[in-house]
């Protein structure tokens, strides 16, 4: 294979300008996270630990095999959103190894409004499933929630998406053979009684979890009967009386002890139907990348630089070089998994859109996982370019991401704008996992190339009446946008609403992409069947 | 000519390993014997052929002599090695290997007869001009008599049974007020033991030594002595620590106390390896006027080695010899003595629980390395890693013999020796034969027979673990499976997290208490430990079978991983911890309270109670033997009996010997 090699040097002034610049977002994120890992406030922490409870994060460590990969997903939800104070939408979710095997545990956290279900809660539960259905990985629930936040009920309840799917995708993955494991650890009452309740194998914990329908103070509304939560929906009245739940805990370490033997006994194991080979490390250290990317995205640099510090070896076998040299694609290994990367290194012409396309039906032909690098400020514009059937062009790469069935994973490493995020596998691509470097931006278009459009539209208006407009006040016109934008296109922003899966440590890349790839495999890859490419 | 073609050796563990190794020198085919118990044991393993003789209970195989000839007969074996223990002084097998047409590879039926019952052999030696302690080895057993000579002779007094050994049917008793409950309990542990109930009375000695004298004798007459050991690290009369030569032992004490032993081995005209084990008064030095004979071993010694090591006489060789016919090898003149040796006991006990026999899966057995220093240091034993520790015999290990070229060499290398060994699995006296090793009275050579007992709250304190050691335990509980060679990503990535590593917990228990480490891994072999308010950045990596902690905490550890349990060792000490299993521990917490159960192998000797009956909390239940010692089992609390074992059953650790009526 051929190896990549590196023009920069570390001890440029430029390189260290950006490293500081870069570990200075990924310190801030790492803040952030742990903010997020603390989950509610130290009162409702502490009463939850009275209780006898083990916190969240405890119950996923102790769920989790030691020392397992966690690769959490939606840590920043719900960040600066609602009250503020819905840390990471008052549930932990992502994929761990559990006996072996890669699982995608839900964790509600109780110290968060008792973890009920905000309107990114039901988003983040239904991410999960996605990703569990997806990649055909168990699913285990550990449930502690007050069920839907009802002054939200509106945006939690009624809708396709919303709290009723959670349920539907419990059924519909159980058909397919997807395990689903809950462990009820707490409350549970009214909708949310039906995850345990939906679930392949139940364990509750005594004295503490609850499953019912209606709560002591509604049973006692509607027919008088004095009844204790524990009388009514407790783990000695489930597991002995209704058969709601199989197992019957003594406490948390117990019944996490009891969902790992429920893992244990899956009878399943991972087959790897693609040819690997032995991981290396790449040749350059990856903490390289942080000097590499310069924050300012209008900075062009060779994003070759970026994959000689993500594959192993460094070694990089390039698909047509020479043609459409705006987007990168060729074939490298990840942690030992085949892999076809696409890669950004400019704006899209025809050509590099045709390439892109090209090398994906190579990579679906050959069941070879794809990786998207993105850093795209969209495709080519003008009457040439028009003219030359980019839009065409630029479809053939769409439809081909669209309807490519191996294993996808997107890596927002710089911009995503417009039509550019839709071609390098954005969001609404399906993507397995969509993750992003704390310096990318994502929207429509730049905050400037917004402002610019508007603020021409704006000053047509204008002078259509015969108006004037000044400089000063087009530049206080477009402040605002360029502001939102700026506010808009943070990651962070994007993250809060699950727009991704998560933002990550540019130094963790071929980690993170390596976990994503190889959970992924736990899915046997699909023939492809792509649609009609306009010609 | 070979003095045998063939021996059977009606023995097991190290004993018949360490005969296996003579004979095998001297070109002399060996059959061992084996009950069910020991199918796969290494004295079977190691001789060339094997027997089966019967089921695990002494009693039925290694006891059972007719057996044990025929198979001797069966395999043409010539003569029959009985080590030590079992058969090895029982007269009526003597004549009957004698009577198959067989050598016996030890002295004559008569001269076992003369020394076997206490009293009668005392008085041969008075006769023959051997100190005997002043005491009563008269017929009378009456309780008047026995109290009355116990005050001629004056308290403190030694009731010993007349028949016994080993410490059976022994008591001190201090006050004549005693006397009575001290004579009953000896006489029935006599009567358990050796099926003969009568004691001896005997002045109890100032700051007794125990030394005795190695001698052998052949069948031409001939009787030598090689030198003296003493045996004066006792525990209630199990030795412990053994040595030769004596501390503080002078030429005027040694001429006297050999010579005497001499006239002993002579005046039973005795044949094969023997030993005349001496009282010494040790209260101001040793005097030749000063030590008393207490009895003949006729046998070979389990310290026998420490002899070897001090005059190069391999004790079995002369034994095979001296049994063929042919004289003593040596004459007295060139028997030499050379440096000091030292021996120690390992076994299955437990110090802190007044050294309780144990049993267990030997799940890791590390001994030091002997290559290049056999004259140095000797490793006598009769497992493997991986045997079990059955509760039918004695539950020794090992013996760790060393040698030096003066008492302190020795004694440091017996220190480094026990430090260099590992043994998980079962509990062991290991940490107590160290700090015995190290006691500073021992060291100086200021030993007696009460030593051990008034050191014992030292001596078998177990230490507390470091937190370095905490550490490595936990750590390589849960991440002891090294995914080096793993391929995928989820595998060798252990501990990723997107930004803030997540904390495993391990529960370790010591004891009764349990405590939680906290671990993430940090890096490669890299994590970070929280544990007791203290966060800990350390590195774990492989040091050949060991492992290194390094980092902010330093260690170097031998570790051993069993089901439910790792055990560290460092230095000599073992720190096991219990890895609790919240599925096990659940199981076990529906049938707490109502029921006792065993906390040792043993057998019940008596039943004091029967189903039905309403006892009250602290009421004797029952009796349970257990290798030398009685355990009074009672009552938790009060309640009624449900379910009761029986009489004379053999029970092993855990089982359940009295369940209560639910309340």
């Amino acid at each position: 294979m051929a190896i990549l090699t590196s023009d920069i040097s570390p001890g440029s002034q430029e390189f260290q300008d950006n490293a500081r610049r870069m570990q200075a977002l990924v310190a801030e994120m790492r803040e952030k996270a742990l903010e997020a890992e603390q989950g509610g406030s130290t009162e409702s922490r502490e009463r939850h630990i009275k209780r006898g409870k083990l916190l969240p994060r405890d119950r996923l460590a102790g769920l989790l095999d030691p020392g397992s990969p966690f690769l959490e997903i939606g840590q920043f939800a719900a960040s600066g959103m609602y009250s503020g104070d819905i840390t990471s939408a008052g549930m932990i979710a992502g994929v761990g190894r559990v006996e072996g095997r890669e699982v995608m545990v839900v964790v509600n956290d109780a110290t968060v409004k008792g973890g009920t279900y905000y309107p990114l809660t039901v988003k983040k539960h239904l991410r999960a499933q996605e990703i569990a259905l997806q990649n055909r990985l168990p699913c285990v629930y550990l449930v502690d929630s007050g069920g839907a936040n009802l002054p939200n009920q509106d945006e939690v309840f009624p809708d396709r998406e919303h709290f009723g799917r959670i349920f539907y995708n419990q059924a519909n993955m159980s058909a397919l053979g997807i395990a689903q494991i809950a462990v009820v650890m707490g409350s549970c009452t009214a909708g949310g009684a039906y995850v345990p309740a939906m679930s392949d194998e139940t364990i509750m914990v005594r004295n503490q979890a609850t499953i019912f329908l209606g709560g002591p103070p509604l049973v006692k509304a509607a027919t008088g009967e004095d009844v204790t939560a524990e009388e009514l929906g407790g783990a000695e009245v489930h597991t002995r009386q209704s058969g709601v739940a199989d197992h019957y805990a003594l406490d948390d370490a117990h019944a996490l002890a009891l969902a790992r033997r429920a893992v244990r006994n899956l009878n399943q194991n991972k087959q790897i139907g693609i040819a690997l080979r032995d991981p290396a490390p790449p040749q350059f250290d990856p903490r390289e990348l942080y000097g590499i990317v310069p924050t300012d995205l209008r900075q062009p640099y060779d994003v070759r630089e970026v994959l000689a510090r993500v594959v192993d070896g460094s070694e990089f076998d390039e698909f047509k070089a020479n043609y459409g040299t705006t987007l990168v694609t060729g074939f490298a290994h990840l942690h030992g998994m085949p892999v076809g990367i696409l890669a950004n290194n400019g704006v899209l012409f025809s050509e590099s859109a045709l390439k892109g396309a090209h090398f994906i039906e190579l990579c679906c032909q050959r069941k070879i996982p794809l990786v998207f690098l993105q850093n795209i400020t969209g495709f080519m514009v003008g009457r040439k370019y028009e003219a030359g059937g980019i839009a065409k062009d630029g479809a053939k790469l769409v439809t081909a991401v669209a309807t490519a069935q191996v294993p996808k994973v997107t890596m927002i490493i710089g911009g995503s704008f417009g039509a550019g995020n839709y071609g390098m596998c954005g969001r609404a691509y399906s993507p397995r996992f969509l993750w992003m470097w704390p310096s990318a931006r994502i929207s429509v278009m730049g905050g400037p190339q917004a402002a610019t459009v508007l603020a021409m539209v704006k000053r047509e208006g204008i002078e259509r009446r015969g108006d004037s407009w000044s400089e000063e006040e087009e530049a206080e016109f477009r402040a605002p946008i360029l502001e939102k934008y700026e506010h808009e296109g943070n990651p962070l922003y994007s993250s809060a609403r699950l727009w991704d899966d998560g933002i990550i440590d540019p130094a963790k890349t071929r980690d993170v992409l390596a976990l994503s790839l190889s959970a992924s495999l736990n899915a046997e890859i699909p023939d492809t069947r792509f649609g009609v490419f306009r010609m | 000519m070979a003095l045998f073609s063939k021996i059977l050796i009606a023995n097991r563990g190290e004993i018949a390993c360490r005969v296996i190794r003579t004979a095998r020198r001297l070109g002399i085919q060996t059959v061992a014997v084996y009950s069910d118990a020991d199918a796969n044991a290494l004295h079977v393993e190691q001789a060339d052929q094997a027997v089966h003789i019967g089921p695990g209970a002494a009693a039925q195989s290694y006891l059972l002599a007719d057996r044990i000839i025929a198979a001797a007969k069966e395999t043409g074996a010539d003569a029959i090695h009985p080590g030590y223990g079992f058969l090895s002084e029982n007269p009526e097998f003597v004549e009957a290997v004698v009577a198959a047409g067989l050598v016996f590879v030890g002295p004559s039926a008569a001269a076992i007869r003369s020394m076997g019952l206490k009293d009668a052999a005392k008085r041969l030696m008075e006769k023959a001009g051997v100190p005997v302690v002043p005491g009563y080895h008269g017929e009378a057993q009456e309780i008047v008599v026995l109290a009355g000579k116990a005050r001629e002779i004056g308290y403190p007094v030694l009731i010993k049974a007349s028949a016994g050994g080993g410490g059976k049917g022994m008591r001190k008793v201090d006050d004549p007020d005693d006397f009575a409950d001290a004579l009953a309990s000896a006489k029935r542990e006599a009567k358990a033991a050796f099926g003969d109930d009568r004691v001896l009375v005997e002045k109890y000695i100032r700051k007794p030594r125990h030394i005795e004298v190695q001698v052998f004798g052949d069948n031409q007459g001939g009787a030598v002595h090689l030198f003296e050991r003493d045996c004066s690290a006792q525990r209630r009369h199990q030795k412990v620590i053994e040595e030769a030569p004596a501390p503080g032992m002078t030429d005027e004490m040694r001429q006297a106390m050999t010579d005497a032993a001499v006239t002993a081995a002579k005046a039973i005209n005795y044949s094969g390896a023997g030993t005349i084990e001496f009282i010494v008064d040790g209260s101001s030095g040793l005097h030749p006027d000063r030590f008393w004979f207490m009895e003949m071993n006729t046998r070979l010694q389990v310290e026998h080695p420490v002899t070897e090591m001090v005059t190069g006489i391999d004790l079995v060789e002369w034994q095979l010899r001296v049994a063929a016919g042919e004289p003593l090898p040596l004459d007295q003149s060139k028997i030499a003595l050379s440096g000091h040796a030292f021996e120690a006991r390992i076994y299955a006990e437990d110090p802190a629980r007044d050294f309780l026999p144990a049993t267990g899966r030997l799940h890791h057995l590390r001994f030091p390395d002997i290559a290049g220093q056999s004259d140095a240091l000797r490793i006598e034993t009769g497992v493997r890693q991986g045997d079990q520790i059955s509760p039918f015999y004695d539950p020794m290990i090992a013996k760790i013999v060393t040698h030096g070229r003066n008492r302190k060499s020795a004694l440091s290398a017996l220190g480094r020796a026990l430090a260099g060994t590992e043994i998980a699995g079962t509990i062991t006296n290991l940490g107590f034969l160290g700090a015995l090793a190290a006691d500073p009275d021992f060291s100086s050579g200021d030993v007696d027979t009460g030593l051990i007992e008034r050191h014992a709250a030292d001596l078998c304190s177990s230490p507390e673990p470091s937190m370095a050691v905490v550490l490595l335990a936990a750590l390589s509980s849960q991440f002891g499976k090294n995914s080096g060679s793993a391929t995928d990503a989820w595998d060798r990535l252990s501990g990723y997290s997107h930004f803030n590593p997540l904390f495993f917990t391990q529960l370790l228990k010591r004891g009764e208490s349990e405590s939680a480490v906290h671990i993430a891994v940090a890096a490669d072999d890299e994590f970070l430990v929280r544990y007791e308010d203290q966060e800990h950045r350390v590195r774990v990596s492989d040091s050949g079978d060991r492992l290194r902690l390094s980092g902010d905490l330093v260690l170097e550890a031998g570790i051993a991983h069993m089901p439910g349990e790792v055990a560290v060792f460092q230095n000599g000490t073992v720190f096991s911890f219990g890895l609790p299993d919240p599925l096990q521990a659940a199981g076990d917490e529906a049938g707490q309270g109502d029921r006792l159960t065993a906390p040792m192998p043993g057998q019940v000797k008596i039943v004091r109670t029967s189903v039905g009956e309403a006892v009250v909390k602290g009421q004797p239940l029952l009796v349970l033997e257990a290798m030398k010692m009685e355990h009074t089992i009672k009552a938790p609390h009060d309640g009624v009996i449900a379910k009761i074992v029986e009489e004379n059953e053999q029970v092993s650790e855990g089982a359940v010997l009295v369940r209560f009526e639910d309340v």
